[in-house]
């Protein structure tokens, strides 16, 4: 079990990367408290369980709504389904993208063409304007179909600079052995060029994710969510609609904000480590704990003598 | 009248030694140089170019950048597609539709190696993983312990000792020259016959550039043949037995790499070699023999006459005209020029 390649890389990876590290910790504490919302908040995230705004006390951790409902509770119901647009959104958003665009710079040629003025075509509708009028005709959307749309209406930028990467690539002599070689095509997609283009994948499926919350969080924002799902979204509408700020009762809309701020902020610690595996050279840490070590040596010697 | 491969063949006789020799004849690749869907413009990377490289033998390809030696070597591995001529590797045509070789078994045959170092190793991957992959296709017999044995072999071939700690490496922990010899073991690795080496020195410091090139001299004497690409006329005569000099697509002479190096006969052949400093000589006004302000040209399928003549000293009214036929100077030693024929 240990000693399976993908833990070893694991290793590799975190070892003396404080910011993977980090990133990684925000990250999974985030989806886990969402996930086993229902074990950690003890009351009902849609229930009157309180007064209305009250400040952070022992019993309502992150104080209550104007409505009287646990904002502890709903920040860790809402996060489950703030998550869950973002990840899918973000998904469907690289699969196509990196479909495309890979095929696009790789294959060339005609398949080029059509795919790119696809691109084009997708790339000019304007994104949150069309997300409010879907939203609107639509009536009040649903989680997933947020979802839907962003993952559907946001993938040509990241096909184009995974085109234009795969481009680069694509003329590296590396390439051309691998072809000389006699490897086949889909190896050489997946295993030669897709690992160079791990960062802006990685990179670009992150800060999709990163968009798709704020996106879905806006739609929500502007009232063209579902307001009776909890999401943290909802939260902010609500916080809005009841003049949370007005009445000093920050934390009714500061607690969503955050929830959005430190989700983003992990997800960019963890995008700037994985940096480092497309690109080793990056990964100097390890060196530099080898040459500090060494250095220590040297010193306890002359001190010895 | 002998036309280039008349020539060529008729001094290396293709008829009964077939076995082990990669011809090509009258080869001629055309680039398009626009996107047109009517009258697309074409430009003529090389045009009529034969040779013959032979197993246990090098065939250096000097000229300078532009004329059409990386595109030759580039179309032995299918990686352009000839517009016309013959390719054929030990007497079978590798193009032939109808009779198509597996690029597999192509590779098999065929391995290049490139002129980057640091462009020719997957940045993301190991040694291990770039010399596994030849050995995985191309002799599947061999897997676990007899596949790792094999690799650390073929890394010791090349004077990468220790195998075992420079398979772990990624290639930004090698040198230039390492990563080198890393890509001649990968070519290895399949156990090609020819190896095409499209300037495998000339982004390597100097002082190794000799280590690699005696290297690619002990492989040679294995048996492999090269086709050696290169700028540097002094390397091609001190590693190749035959020496091709490419000028705009057009093969301008060819023979003995020390008939063309010591007595060259075509001017654009004596320009590449008064443009190698020599120890010793000192810098004066006339040390270079070019003195022609002319553009080399774009070569088109209706291009006519020398492609040197624009810069040629000896040029004459029908350089304009047409490409001068094939004038035996040596036994082994042909030139394309009429200022010889005259």
């Amino acid at each position: 079990m240990l000693s399976h390649p993908f833990v070893k890389f694991l290793g590799r990876f975190y070892r003396g990367n404080t910011a993977a590290i980090l990133g990684s910790v925000i990250i999974a504490t985030v989806i886990s408290m969402s996930a086993f919302a229902s074990l950690i908040a003890e009351h009902e995230p849609n229930k009157r369980v309180a007064r209305g705004h009250q400040p952070p006390s022992a019993e309502f951790l992150l104080g209550s709504t104007r409505s009287g409902k646990d904002i502890f509770s709903q920040v860790l119901h809402g996060g489950q389904t703030s998550l869950l647009v973002a990840f899918s959104a973000s998904a469907i958003t690289t699969l196509i993208a990196v479909a495309v665009g890979i095929s696009a710079g790789y294959f060339g040629g005609r398949v080029d063409e059509f795919l790119m003025s696809l691109t084009n075509v997708v790339l000019v509708f304007p994104q949150l304007p069309l997300l409010i009028i879907l939203a609107a005709f639509i009536g009040q959307v649903g989680p997933l179909v947020i979802a839907l749309i962003i993952g559907l209406s946001s993938w040509a930028w990241g096909a184009r600079v995974i085109r234009s990467q795969t481009l680069a690539i694509r003329n590296k002599e590396f390439i051309l052995a691998a072809e000389v070689m006699g490897e086949s095509k889909w190896r050489i997609i997946f295993v030669e060029i897709l690992p160079n283009l791990i960062s802006i994948v990685v990179g670009g499926a992150m800060g999709t994710c990163i968009y798709a919350l704020m996106a879905e969080a806006g739609l929500e924002f502007l009232g063209l969510g579902d307001p009776t799902i909890v999401t943290w979204g909802t939260m902010l509408f609500w916080a809005q609609s009841n003049s949370a700020f007005v009445v000093g009762a920050w934390w009714d809309m500061v607690v969503p904000g955050a929830a959005i701020a430190i989700f983003g902020g992990g997800l960019a610690l963890l995008n700037m480590s994985i940096d480092q595996i497309s690109n080793p050279k990056l990964k100097t840490g390890g060196y530099i704990k080898t040459w500090r070590r060494m250095k220590a040596e040297v010193k306890a010697k002359r001190a010895a003598q | 009248m002998v036309t280039a491969s008349q020539a060529l063949a008729s001094n290396i006789d293709v008829s009964n030694e077939q076995m082990d020799t990669i011809e090509v004849e009258n080869l001629v690749i055309e680039f398009a140089l626009d996107n047109a869907f009517f009258k697309r413009q074409y430009m003529r990377a090389v045009n009529g170019v034969s040779m013959t490289i032979k197993a246990g033998e090098a065939l250096a390809i000097v000229g300078e950048s532009g004329s059409g030696k990386s595109t030759c070597a580039r179309a032995l591995t299918r990686l352009y597609k000839p517009t016309a001529g013959m390719l054929r590797l030990n007497g079978q045509d590798i193009n032939c539709p109808e009779n198509l070789i597996s690029q597999e078994a192509l590779a098999k045959q065929i391995q290049m190696i490139f002129q980057d170092p640091f462009g020719s190793l997957n940045p993301v991957h190991t040694i291990r993983h770039h010399l596994y992959r030849p050995i995985r296709i191309h002799l599947p017999h061999l897997s676990g312990q007899e596949l790792e044995d094999y690799m650390l072999a073929t890394l010791e071939r090349v004077g990468l000792s220790p195998a075992s700690q420079t398979a772990g490496k990624f290639p930004h922990e090698l040198s230039g020259g390492q990563r080198q010899r890393v890509a001649i073991a990968r070519a290895l690795a399949t156990g090609a016959k020819f190896i095409l080496a499209d300037e495998p020195i000339s982004m390597l410091d100097v002082s190794i550039r000799l280590g690699i090139l005696n290297l690619m001299g002990d492989m040679k004497d294995e048996g492999i043949g090269f086709l050696y690409i290169t700028h540097d006329i002094a390397t091609a005569r001190y590693f190749a037995e035959r020496t091709g000099v490419m000028y705009v697509g057009h093969m301008v002479e060819w023979g003995n790499s020390d008939a063309v190096t010591q007595t060259p006969q075509h001017p654009y052949t004596q320009l590449l070699i008064s443009a190698v400093p020599e120890v010793g000589r000192k810098r004066d006004n006339n040390s270079s023999k070019d003195h022609s302000k002319n553009q080399i040209p774009l070569w088109t399928s209706e291009s006519k006459g020398c492609p040197f003549a624009g810069r040629c000293p000896k040029v004459s009214q029908v350089c304009q005209d047409r490409m001068p036929d094939v004038t035996q100077v040596a036994e082994d030693h042909f030139v394309r020029c009429f200022a010889l024929a005259r």
